[in-house]
């Protein structure tokens, strides 16, 4: 039933919104992969993000694409965990754990062949702004799985659509840069740093109006 | 849904997909003459063109209200595209809003046939309401330079726009064969085959440049050449499409050339301005949509006026 209502969803109400009102520029769409396991970690300024991400693969590989999410902001109550959990299919995180591994979930996933969406700010934080240092969750992950691609995205336009704190929703054409993956064996320990400053070159790629 | 159009109107479009076919078929004959050459942005536009007509002529041809709404969300998306191309004030997001509202209002004043409304209301209305909009959120750095440029892109992108629509609201004339859709597809036809000869011409004789500045590539054997060629072309198209007798259909077409050349390099100006080549990559093989309807902007307004002088004008009184 859920998984009949994630598709309507995604299917009815946010590929039109996404494809017909807002609009994206995709550049280098065909690096995505065609399959999991996988991790697209791009920067974060909108709740619109996840839902543009999710929307570059396939509908008919919806199943396939999950974004990890924080446990203490969208398991918060009862009707959000349900949307979060089943409709979107976010894999939460514990950001404060007690014991067990915080993870768990994600490993879980990967090992299932999935592709994951991971912000690695942590936070939407200031609109069309992005975070000196990312968090270090994406390289534990990677660790693990030495060799699965990770990709870094940069977005640009969605925090000019829904910042964080409005509800208003204005459209604005999206631009959605793919790059080169890379993975823990290459990179090992400098990987998130790494992460950051492939992500910083691609938004030196684009040319982006003022947004005062 | 009326499925009965104007014969005159179902042979242009059946013209139409004749050309696109040809097109097609030189193109696989040039991939298969000179396998080694890249032709894939050729294949791009001419696949986004087959896109284009099929959807223009569907909307033509199923009846007023659906090429009413095809019209304006060209209209959106053309507006969408230079909203995003601007400098913008995060102040003005719900400013910018309130100006996405005046599309589906300034066609439905074009689908309600209320001339006097659609001819006013992005010039005076929109145009007073939206300053208001910004004083009550109160950032008055920039004031002036975002109500000029939010203003200046509705006026391109609806406004104008909106005149190819009303095409389709004008009361009957004597235009036995095609009425309103019959203007319509004449403007944008002659419209799109001036952009062709212009490059054509330009490509083939083209030395002196003519506004070196914003079209470098543009030169006088080009403008010259596609206004004599589209005069020449509406002169035999006209008398199926419009009520244009003799002489004035050639007159339309330079008309439409001249205003489409100037609309194109308007907006090549503003693209320089901005520092970009395509406004977009909405269109694979053609850019974005402004980069697609930038001489409509401005020869659907100068074309309407024309013919609403000619036919309706020049005043109101019965």
């Amino acid at each position: 039933m859920s998984r009949l209502l994630r598709f309507l969803f995604f299917a009815l109400i946010v590929r039109p919104i996404i494809y017909v009102l807002l609009g994206l520029n995709v550049r280098n769409y065909k690096r995505l992969p065609n399959k999991g396991p996988a991790i697209l970690v791009a920067n974060h300024n909108s709740h619109l993000d996840t839902l543009v991400l999710m929307s570059l693969i396939p509908l008919s590989r919806l199943s396939e694409i999950h974004p990890v999410a924080a446990a203490d902001y969208f398991l918060r109550n009862k009707l959000l965990s349900w949307f979060a959990l089943e409709i979107i299919g976010i894999i939460p995180i514990r950001r404060a754990s007690k014991g067990g591994n915080p993870l768990r979930l994600v490993f879980d996933a990967i090992q299932n062949g999935k592709i994951l969406i991971l912000f690695p700010e942590g936070t939407r934080g200031q609109p069309e702004k992005m975070e000196d240092q990312f968090k270090e969750g994406i390289r534990l992950i990677a660790r693990k799985f030495p060799d699965m691609p990770v990709y870094p995205i940069f977005l640009h336009g969605l925090g000019k659509s829904l910042p964080k704190g409005e509800g208003l929703f204005v459209p604005f054409f999206c631009d959605i840069f793919i790059g080169e993956p890379l993975t823990y064996q290459e990179s090992g320990k400098q990987m998130t740093q790494q992460i950051h400053s492939r992500i910083t070159a691609l938004a030196a790629e684009g040319q982006f109006p003022a947004w005062e | 849904m009326e499925l009965a159009i104007p014969q005159t109107v179902a042979v242009t479009l059946g013209t139409l997909f004749t050309v696109l076919v040809f097109s097609h078929l030189i193109a696989f004959v040039l991939k298969k003459a000179n396998p080694k050459k890249d032709y894939s942005e050729l294949f791009q536009r001419i696949n986004s063109w087959w896109v284009i007509i099929i959807i223009f002529a569907v909307a033509v041809v199923m009846e007023r209200t659906a090429a009413i709404i095809f019209l304006g969300f060209v209209s959106f998306l053309a507006l969408k595209e230079f909203f995003s191309l601007i400098p913008t004030r995060r102040a003005d997001r719900r400013v910018l809003f309130w100006a996405y509202l005046s599309v589906p209002l300034q066609f439905y004043w074009v689908y309600d046939y209320w001339y006097g409304m659609f001819i006013i209301f992005i010039p005076v209305w929109i145009f007073l309401f939206l300053p208001l909009r910004m004083l009550v959120i109160g950032t008055t750095d920039g004031f002036l330079k975002a109500a000029g440029t939010i203003h200046w892109g509705l006026m391109i992108t609806v406004f104008n726009l909106s005149h190819a629509a009303y095409f389709l609201s004008l009361p009957a004339i004597d235009n036995p064969q095609a009425g309103g859709v019959g203007l319509l597809l004449f403007l944008v036809i002659l419209t799109q085959f001036n952009d062709v000869a212009q490059y054509v011409w330009g490509k083939s004789l083209g030395k002196t440049k003519i506004v070196p500045k914003s079209s470098p590539g543009k030169t006088w054997a080009g403008f010259l050449g596609g206004v004599v060629t589209t005069g020449a072309a509406a002169y035999f198209i006209a008398p199926y499409l419009t009520p244009l007798e003799g002489g004035m259909g050639a007159i339309g077409g330079a008309i439409i050339a001249v205003a489409g050349f100037i609309g194109d390099v308007t907006v090549s100006a503003i693209k320089r301005d901005l520092g970009v080549k395509d406004s977009s990559s909405f269109i694979p093989g053609h850019g974005g949509i402004l980069d697609r309807v930038d001489s409509l902007t401005f020869s659907a307004p100068v074309f309407f006026h024309f013919i609403f002088y000619l036919y309706y004008g020049p005043t109101l009184a019965s």
